[in-house]
């Protein structure tokens, strides 16, 4: 559970730091991770597969969010040409 | 003993993986990390006795998923790394201490946890499962008490699916 933690903490600050809009989906995917681990080890201890088949659908949830974000991430990309999230400021003049 | 050793050797390589991943400037790099990331967590659990979710989780995140950003990667060709000139309005310290929040009430939960065992976990009582093995004990679960999730997380799919392919279409 420690390590479950311990890279969910990772992933926050690689969400939070980078700029690089594509690094920060791939933490995001670092949290998921993190959570699946922490799933399969509640799993382990307590002796069912609860766990496991809800981390499996954490996994295909995470699936779907990457693939969407990353369209996002090229649509973006064709209009604005950067994948600086310091830049993609619409709201701000 | 074998297994202690076992679990805080790939528990280091997550970690310092994980490090990896958010702390390079290259962006191919970081992909590459997090492949290695999501291949030792596929082997912890193996360790923690859950083989058929290794196996979906190397096909799934490490076979797909990833090729999916290498492929975006390779899309949103970078000239020069966005991290070159920093931003005044960026705060990264705020993102730190945040970060640093989220550990300090982590680590309290933990605390609270450790005070009061007896009252932490009660397993939720399922039916005995009426086959051996790890997969079949999966599957098990997966078609009958938790069929609804199965039929939601297949159309969640189908939905991502589409809405992937409308925004990445040149015209509509």
């Amino acid at each position: 559970m420690l390590l479950s933690a311990a890279l969910f903490i990772i992933g926050v600050i690689g969400v939070m730091v980078r700029r690089n809009i594509i690094i920060i989906f791939m933490s995001i995917e670092l949290i998921l991770n993190a959570v699946n681990i922490n799933l399969v080890a509640f799993s382990a201890q307590l002796g069912n597969q609860i766990g496991q088949v809800f981390a499996i659908f954490v996994i295909a949830v995470a699936a779907a969010e990457a693939a969407v974000g990353l369209g996002i991430i090229l649509a973006l990309y064709r209009n604005k040409e950067t994948v600086n999230i310091d830049e993609m400021n619409l709201m701000r003049s | 003993m074998a297994q202690a050793i076992a679990f805080y050797v790939i528990a280091a390589c997550i970690l310092g993986f994980g490090v990896l991943v958010i702390s390079t400037k290259d962006t191919v790099h970081s992909v590459l990390f997090l492949v290695l990331d999501f291949l030792f967590v596929a082997a912890l659990y193996v360790l923690l006795g859950a083989p058929f979710l290794a196996a979906i989780q190397v096909l799934v995140y490490a076979g797909g998923i990833v090729v999916l950003y290498l492929f975006v990667v390779m899309l949103v060709n970078l000239k020069r790394p966005p991290e070159a000139h920093s931003d005044p309005h960026r705060r990264t310290k705020l993102g730190f201490g945040l970060a640093a929040a989220v550990l300090v009430e982590l680590g309290a939960i933990a605390a609270q946890g450790y005070a009061h065992p007896a009252a932490a976990i009660a397993a939720p009582a399922t039916a005995a499962i009426p086959v051996s093995g790890n997969t079949e004990q999966v599957g098990w679960l997966l078609y009958t008490s938790y069929l609804i999730p199965f039929e939601i997380a297949s159309m969640l799919l189908l939905v991502a699916m589409i809405g992937a392919i409308v925004l990445a279409k040149r015209e509509l």
